[in-house]
């Protein structure tokens, strides 16, 4: 019953989002009809009149509104006439990109977040601890686009490890696994410079919670039952500092998807961002929006499935519901 | 026969930022099998210590046992190492503790807590510890047992609660079980169950009791015999209804007069509430060569500030450490 209510919630959220998204690019100077005039090299007045009746941009803004409404509700973002293709075909068709990258960056940091912050909890004042905040402080400062460049250049130029740019090597042939593989080398530089700054935030709030945890009473309880330091930690203490790292990882999902077209304009990703910096330079408007929507649609269902996450962890929650 | 628990001039220091403080300064007592022991005193006077001491369990890198021996079964638990204090926690000696609102993990049903001590100390498989986590919550009267063992904590009231927790320190039938003010977090209907409860067990399972309150009705009714603690040091030991007759320590009878009573009458004149004025000294005091009592006794005199007591023994092995303990 109370996840259909946040389902409807998540519904009635989006078609806000969409109302904004659409009232805000309305009202950016210029429309679409100048953007194709100017690609077919000018029009007359006249000409400028019939695509606007052609793309119904003569329309009263409101009707306007409701019809692509309408449309999106049917699954129908509508025609770029920058790529001349239907825009949802165009967005399944870089989504898996985009949604590989991200995953696996969200998943990365929050694994190898957790663990250091895990560790820097055990021993807070060791060197490794200091190192942990250290390293946090600057993956959560340096810009993602600069971390990308210095990780290319240290690791594609200097040190050739890893491919430039792209996502798979044209010239590999082989079955799934050899081309699997080629996928995955081209992923590491983007993957980890995605997930530099998440890691940072989750390896600190994990260490904080941890620490915080480790001292109330249950964690006495285990120790006064005779359980290891091993068991008391990884099954005591971490479950019930995971809520506020989950949390926040299901808030910074947004912030991970905008991150995402960062890095892959950085690293020529064939994903959404890329997209998306694109049809923004087009002014290719039915694009644009279809991104806006389906980013916004990720981070609704992202915090949807934080919810499911926080119910698995905490059964207080559960409790509420 | 040897007691169970012998422990012999303790000395537990705790570092603070003004130094390192005797928190439990020259302590010996012994607890026989299957007896009752009461540690009484006001916050602050070492019975949490000596209950942590005991269990290994000191907050670490800030206190640790200085001096003096703990010996349980032949064993000194002071050289004892971590492998072995795992052992003997939670299945030789087990403890109780103040607050049950927070003492159980919220993120685990009381069943896996419960059956989860029985696994590590009995080795029994995943079944069989969680059929006798249902008798265990059947022992300390949880209706329903079968029902509830996949509860969680946040559904239980606190005397329910101080219940498992009760169940899990008595699962492995533990030689000593060590409660440390099991009922101060629990309204006073509630208390009088808990204390029937531990007895009860007790007595069943022939575990020794070192219980650790406030409640001196609770330890005449519970303890055979009763240790006074101030400032970290053994004021006064001995059987409990002569110590509570007869108290050979101005600060046993202090706490005694503490107590309020009902009167049969309620025409009768009331007597005024006492207490024992003055506060208990600063940790940094602890450890003077002098009663650190005396500043708030009424029979001190010069000999008090220039020397800590010895113990003079009385009848019936009741000790008080009072230089005027003939007088009190």
């Amino acid at each position: 019953m109370k996840i259909l209510q946040r389902v409807l919630y998540a519904i009635l959220l989006l078609i806000a989002v969409l109302v904004l998204n659409f009232s805000m690019l309305h009202l950016a100077p210029g429309d679409i009809a100048d953007t194709i005039a100017q690609s077919m090299g000018g029009a007359d007045a006249e000409i400028l009149e019939q695509i606007r009746s052609d793309y119904g941009l003569d329309q009263p803004f409101l009707v306007q509104l409701g019809q692509y409404i309408w449309k999106v509700l049917h699954f129908d973002l509508g025609h770029s006439f920058f790529y001349n293709q239907p825009v949802t075909t165009l967005i399944i068709a870089k989504l898996p990109a985009t949604l590989l990258l991200v995953l696996t960056a969200q998943l990365l940091a929050l694994v190898v977040g957790v663990l250091l912050g895990v560790y820097s909890a055990r021993h807070p004042n060791g060197l490794s601890s200091h190192f942990v905040t250290l390293f946090a402080l600057f993956g959560y400062s340096a810009p993602v686009f600069w971390t990308g460049i210095l990780l290319l250049i240290a690791f594609s130029l200097k040190i050739p490890l890893f491919p430039v740019a792209g996502m798979i090597d044209v010239t590999v042939e082989g079955g799934f696994f050899v081309r699997a593989l080629d996928i995955a080398k081209h992923m590491v530089l983007p993957v980890v410079t995605l997930s530099s700054i998440f890691l940072a935030l989750y390896s600190r709030l994990c260490r904080a919670s941890m620490m915080e945890v480790l001292g109330s009473d249950y964690i006495r309880t285990a120790k006064a039952k005779g359980l290891s330091e091993r068991e008391i930690v990884l099954k005591h203490a971490l479950k019930n500092s995971l809520s506020p790292v989950v949390t926040l990882a299901g808030l910074q999902f947004s912030a991970v998807i905008s991150g995402a077209v960062l890095v892959e304009t950085v690293f020529s990703w064939p994903g959404l961002g890329t997209l998306a910096l694109q049809s923004i330079i087009a002014r290719d408007t039915p694009t644009i929006l279809g991104i806006l929507f389906f980013s916004a649609l990720v981070v609704v269902v992202g915090n949807l499935l934080t919810d499911l996450a926080l119910r698995t962890i905490d059964p207080r929650v559960r409790g509420k519901a | 026969m040897a007691p169970l628990l012998q422990v012999e001039n303790l000395r537990i220091e705790l570092t603070t930022r003004d130094g390192v403080a005797p928190v439990i300064d020259d302590l010996s007592f012994s607890l026989n099998a299957g007896e009752t022991i009461s540690f009484v005193g006001e916050s602050g006077c070492g019975k949490s210590m000596t209950a942590l001491g005991i269990m290994g369990l000191l907050p670490e890198k800030i206190g640790h046992i200085a001096s003096g021996t703990i010996n349980f079964d032949g064993e000194d638990l002071t050289k004892a190492s971590d492998v072995r204090l795992r052992e003997i926690r939670g299945n030789d000696i087990s403890m109780i503790f103040q607050e049950p609102m927070t003492s159980l993990n919220p993120v685990y049903t009381i069943g896996e807590q419960i059956a989860e001590v029985l696994r590590r100390h009995q080795g029994l498989g995943k079944r069989a510890a969680h059929d006798k986590a249902i008798d265990l919550l059947d022992a300390v009267r949880i209706p329903n047992p079968k029902a509830r063992v996949s509860d969680y904590p946040h559904q239980m009231s606190g005397g329910q609660r101080q219940r498992v927790m009760i169940a899990i320190a008595l699962a492995c039938e533990p030689k000593i079980l060590i409660a440390d003010e099991p009922t101060t977090a629990l309204d006073v209907t509630v208390q009088a169950q808990i204390f029937d409860l531990l007895r009860d067990l007790g007595e069943k399972m022939g575990t020794a009791i070192i219980l650790i309150t406030h409640d001196m009705g609770a330890v005449a009714e519970m303890a055979e015999r009763l240790i006074v603690m101030y400032a970290g040091r053994k004021a006064e030991e001995g059987p409990v209804e002569q110590v509570i007759d007869h108290p050979r320590h101005p600060y046993t009878k202090g706490l005694i007069s503490c107590v309020p009573h009902l009167m049969g009458t309620l025409t009768a004149e009331r007597p005024t509430l006492t207490e024992v004025r003055g506060i208990v000294p600063s940790i940094r005091q602890f450890g003077r060569d002098a009663c650190l009592f005396a500043s708030r006794c009424d029979l001190v005199s010069d000999k008090c500030l220039e020397g800590r007591p010895h113990e003079i023994g009385f009848e019936n092995d009741q000790h008080s450490a009072c230089w005027h303990a003939e007088d009190v």
